[in-house]
């Protein structure tokens, strides 16, 4: 019966001390990030971890010591057979974890608004990394069937299964899919967020070191997801500029007809250029209304918003033009149809309001005073974050 | 475009020809052996005229005895399964580097770690715990049965159902390739036209047929038939964290048959729902199929948490220590469980606030089951310890069990989670507390309650064995997860292109072998210890010096457990009528009431499961035909009033004068 403790210790303490020799070969990128976003994420895991063992490992070697002392064999031991009641030490166990729940419940409500992927990145916040006069890079994300398409507004490009971004500066993501849900994830940049046809994510991050980086999608996604990665370099400005021009120098441009061949079911997709894109192709993707004639989903939604069209919506359907179940796999019923209307977009992506980057500071709500965790961990901005007026 | 909509015969449907993976060798082969096998399990059966007994005497049994065996029986049958699951995709990522694809085809891996997460959770870890509950709920309680033992069989008939049917997947068709929660729109028409999202849809109404009537029937029973004196506050642990359990039950499983209504109308009659035109929104669907999910992570640890209770207690030699916390503690659990569910789509863009609440709330779940945790540490304070194999498990529970809270509280944390999310860290976190917490806890329930089941003890170095094999093979299964999660590593991938990471999915096949040794031995347990009956034989009902009624009466129990039903004044009942010089009634016996065996049970549930077969492949004549029998079925059986029997006075007595020798006299 003794050998438990003395076995489950010896082999508990024998990994304990493997366990550097082992990862010291291992590039634990969730730990030790390339990006600000991720870096703070990643001392969240620390902190987070290190509060909750002030309570596990005393309980860990409780249960040791206690199993051990008063084990059967042990004469010596004290034993109470009636003994099951203590408010003391109830309180105590019912107070211990509440407090480390207080505090890591503090530090979660200002970690989660601080580091919220929707939230530009206050300039208070990152102002080691971002410089004042740039413009954030801003990325229209789309998850394809299986493959990650990348467009550049500002530069009027696109890419696929490649992407880059200049070291310090701010990159916004706009994210989006075409088929079935996916998770955009660059690890070495920023924590994950979902990739939803029909919807648009957004995630903000930067990344400090130049250096090549994996992505890939953290959401099963069907058949070529394990292919689903692509490569994301930091770059300095110049190189970042050079890889411009490289994209620009592609003889491809994806239009509409271009994108609709595009996102049909492919694996393992190599980097692809394209020198010119659509202007109004994300918002197109984003409402589903690639396909000519199809109706777009602000337009549904603004005339269901209203009321609906009632039993006279229903005839205005068309058979979707693109087969994805054929791609997928044995296609055995008749096509979806979908609502046709003259597709109208909402202007373009680049019209439409960011948030506001906003002070950290008040993370506690409207009027309320700033938690004092916030201000103490490393977490927060270490002084006042000067607000731009404009 | 192109719309080769298959041919869909008037008879069979989308059944063909086609439908059987002849092209499989894998699946060629497990049918083999798989047809094999049961071929000389039926030829078994028939030469030793078995069927007529096992008819009479378990399928139609309304017995919760034995009801609750029949659920373990199953559940350690798909244990098999699913443990082949997961070793193929252990061996497939272990393999797939450096260009190779492995030997699974995405076609197949992707129902695989589908199946698996469907099997472990509905098919091995639901029948484990409900049989659990089944058999030791009603004695605990005093009581003589369920309070509706028709209804009994019939839910544990319609959880088998649900079982075949994902069987028949295996070598008719296929399974879902989504995931084992299927969101849409993957799992909708347009992106899963076959037939696996179906089998996966019918085999889980079918079965949530059944543990949702099982739920109802369990919350009765502990309501109403508790034994006299035995107020809410001297009822047991087990009782109580089984009854929070079915409560949960009966409140979560009617969201799970309502989504899984709503994906099914969408595949069927073209409905929106979930699509991603027409206005349909599949976060819905996430989100719903999330309020069930979360509190059915608690229907699986709630009752285990009991189990860890009573095993504490009896064999520290000891009352639990705070009592009335654990109840408060289970009751807290239980509400809690409801407010968490959208930490599992943190990254799906919920504002900061909402990430912020749900997070916390997650968090302040982890203080009513801290709270548990050192109720067990105090009850094993000024014990005296002994370590038979349920302590064992309970210790190594205690030790595995917080390091898997640890991690869920930090992926708690919404910005941490958006770096861990679908990671194998997440992978290593539920599998920390699903492995560590509920098999751990049902293997202590399986060693603990084996004798009074089966009147004698299991084997303790078979025990020892699988013990050692379980806790270590796990450690060495899921520490490389954790690790790999941290390397950036994600779920449901079978193939890589990073070599640094082949190592660690080594370590983590090594460690399931391990794991799979530890299954083989228990299997091996079981069998030496029936060949070592005699030697292991419990002759007095009471092998553990146990403190709540289930030891009270001889084990195996008679069929109407308690001759006389017994009076409570005291929680730890038994402990208590012990220490107060019970004397073990010899006269006066009078006739018991007991519910006749029926075949009805058996015949629903075959019935739907043709109706479920028949809705997955469109024969719809056969779906009308079957659903029409099922109903015609159920208003027959209320027609039959020949449900009950006496057992004689003069019975009862001779059974008890058999047994009264072995019983416990007390001093």
């Amino acid at each position: 019966m003794i050998p438990l403790h003395r076995m489950g210790r010896a082999l508990r303490l024998s990994a304990l001390l493997a366990l550097p020799a082992l990862l010291g070969g291992c590039n634990l990128v969730v730990l030790s990030p390339s990006g600000e976003v991720a870096r703070r994420q990643s001392d969240l895991v620390m902190i987070s971890t290190a509060l909750m063992l002030i309570i596990i490992v005393p309980v860990m070697a409780l249960t040791i010591f206690f199993a051990w002392r008063y084990r059967a064999a042990n004469k010596e031991a004290a034993y109470e057979p009636e003994w099951s009641h203590s408010t003391g030490l109830e309180l105590v166990i019912w107070a211990a974890p509440l407090i480390i729940i207080i505090c890591l419940g503090a530090l979660t409500w200002a970690a989660t608004h601080l580091l919220d992927p929707f939230r530009p990145l206050a300039r208070g916040a990152v102002e080691r990394t971002v410089a004042e006069a740039e413009r954030p890079l801003e990325v229209n994300v789309v998850a394809l069937d299986w493959k990650w398409l990348f467009i550049l507004p500002e530069y009027g490009i696109a890419t696929v299964n490649d992407l880059a971004a200049p070291v310090g500066r701010e990159i916004r993501f706009r994210i989006s899919a075409s088929s079935v849900m996916n998770s955009f994830y660059i690890p070495a940049l920023a924590g994950q967020i979902y990739a939803m046809p029909g919807m648009e994510t957004k995630l903000h991050a930067v990344i400090d070191q130049p250096g090549d980086y994996r992505g890939l999608s953290a959401n099963y996604s069907g058949a070529g997801f394990s292919g689903m990665r692509f490569r994301f370099r930091g770059l300095s400005a110049e190189d970042f500029q050079g890889w411009v021009s490289e994209v620009r120098g592609s003889a491809q441009a994806l239009d509409r007809p271009g994108y609709l061949a595009l996102e049909r079911p492919s694996e393992n997709v190599p980097a692809r250029h394209f020198s010119r894109v659509d202007a109004d192709l994300f918002d197109a993707i984003v409402n589903m209304c690639v396909e000519p004639g199809k109706m777009c989903m602000h337009d549904m939604m603004s005339i269901d918003a209203q009321g609906g069209l009632g039993v006279a919506g229903i005839g205005n359907v068309q058979r979707l033009a693109y087969d994805r179940g054929a791609g997928r796999g044995r296609a055995l019923f008749p096509e979806r149809t979908v609502v046709s209307s003259i597709c109208t977009l909402p202007g373009p992506s680049a019209e439409r309001p960011w948030r506001e980057p906003v002070n950290p500071a008040p993370l506690a709500g409207a009027g309320l005073l700033r938690p004092l965790s916030s201000r103490l961990l490393p977490l927060a901005a270490s002084r006042p974050p000067a607000i731009p007026e404009s | 475009m192109s719309a080769p909509s298959a041919v869909v015969s008037p008879i069979f449907g989308r059944l063909s020809l086609d439908a059987l993976p002849l092209h499989e060798p894998i699946l060629v082969t497990t049918f083999a052996a798989v047809a094999l096998g049961g071929v000389a399990l039926l030829a078994l059966l028939t030469w030793f005229r078995l069927w007529g007994y096992l008819w009479k005497e378990w399928f139609t049994s309304v017995d919760h005895k034995k009801i609750g065996i029949m659920y373990m029986v199953l559940g350690l049958v798909m244990l098999l399964r699913g443990f082949a699951d997961a070793i193929m995709m252990r061996l497939q990522q272990a393999l797939a580097f450096n260009g190779s694809e492995g030997y699974l085809n995405a076609h197949h891996y992707d129902q695989i770690f589908t199946a698996h997460g469907v099997i472990m959770i509905f098919f091995v870890a639901m029948p484990l715990v409900t049989g659990i509950m089944n058999y030791v709920v009603p004695l605990q309680i005093g009581a003589r049965d369920v309070s509706f033992p028709f209804l009994n069989n019939f839910s544990f008939w319609m959880t088998t159902a649900g079982a075949v049917l994902v069987m028949m997947s295996l070598f008719v068709g296929e399974f879902a390739r989504t995931g084992w929660l299927a969101y849409p729109p993957l799992s909708g028409l347009a992106y899963s036209p076959d037939v696996g999202v179906d089998y996966y849809i019918w085999a889980l109404q079918i079965a949530g047929v059944g543990t949702t009537l099982s739920g109802i029937n369990l919350i009765v029973t502990i309501v109403k038939l508790r034994a006299p004196g035995m107020t809410m506050m001297r009822m047991p642990v087990f009782t109580w964290t089984s009854l929070c359990t079915n409560v949960l039950i009966v409140a979560s499983f009617p969201v799970l048959t309502a989504v899984l209504t709503l994906l099914s109308l969408d595949r069927y009659v073209g409905t929106n729902f979930f699509t991603n035109d027409f206005g349909g929104n599949p976060m819905m669907y996430v989100n719903l199929i999330w309020i069930w999910g979360h509190p059915e992570v608690y229907i699986l640890i709630l009752p285990l948490f009991g189990v860890f209770s009573e095993v504490t207690s009896t064999f520290s030699g000891k009352r639990l220590f705070g009592y009335t916390s654990m109840v408060y503690a289970t009751v807290v659990i239980t509400i809690l469980s409801y407010l968490v569910w959208l930490h599992h789509f943190f990254t799906m863009g919920s504002g900061a606030s909402v990430n912020s609440f749900f997070g916390i709330t997650t968090m302040v779940i982890s203080i009513p089951t801290g709270a548990k945790l050192f109720n067990w540490l105090f009850t094993m304070y000024r014990g005296r310890i002994r370590f038979e194999l349920p302590m064992m498990w309970t210790v190594a529970f205690m030790l595995t069990f917080v390091v898997g809270g640890m991690t869920g509280v930090l992926l708690a944390v919404p910005p941490a989670d958006f770096v861990l999310h679908n990671s194998l860290f997440l992978i290593a976190h539920f599998h920390n507390v699903i492995i560590g917490g509920v098999l751990f806890g049902l293997f202590a329930a399986i060693n603990y309650w084996f004798p009074k089941a089966f009147g004698f003890k299991l084997d303790v170095f078979w025990g020892k064995v699988s013990f050692w094999c379980w806790v270590v093979g796990f450690w060495m299964a899921f520490m490389p997860l954790y690790i790999l999660g941290l390397m950036g590593v994600t779920r449901r991938m079978r193939v890589f292109d990073d070599p640094s990471l082949q190592i660690w999915f080594v370590v983590a096949g090594v460690g399931a072998v391990v794991i799979a040794i530890g299954i083989a031995a228990m299997l091996i347990q079981f069998v030496v210890s029936f060949m070592r009956r005699e030697a292991l034989r419990d002759v007095d009902g009471d092998p553990w010096n146990g403190r709540t009624l289930e030891w009270s009466t001889s084990s195996p129990p008679p069929e109407y457990n308690f001759a006389f039903t017994p009076i409570i004044h005291d929680l730890d009942a038994w402990h208590d009528m012990k220490r107060r010089g019970h004397e073990r009634p010899v006269a006066g016996f009078r006739p018991i009431h007991m519910p006749k065996n029926t075949g009805t049970g058996v015949v629903l549930s075959a019935i739907s499961l043709v109706c479920g077969f028949a809705l997955v492949w469109h024969i719809w004549w056969l779906a009308a035909l079957s659903f029409l029998a099922i109903l015609v079925t159920a208003i027959t059986h209320t027609f039959n009033y020949n449900r009950d029997f006496h057992i004689p006075a003069a019975t009862v007595a001779a059974t008890e004068s058999e047994r009264a020798p072995a019983l416990v006299a007390a001093e």
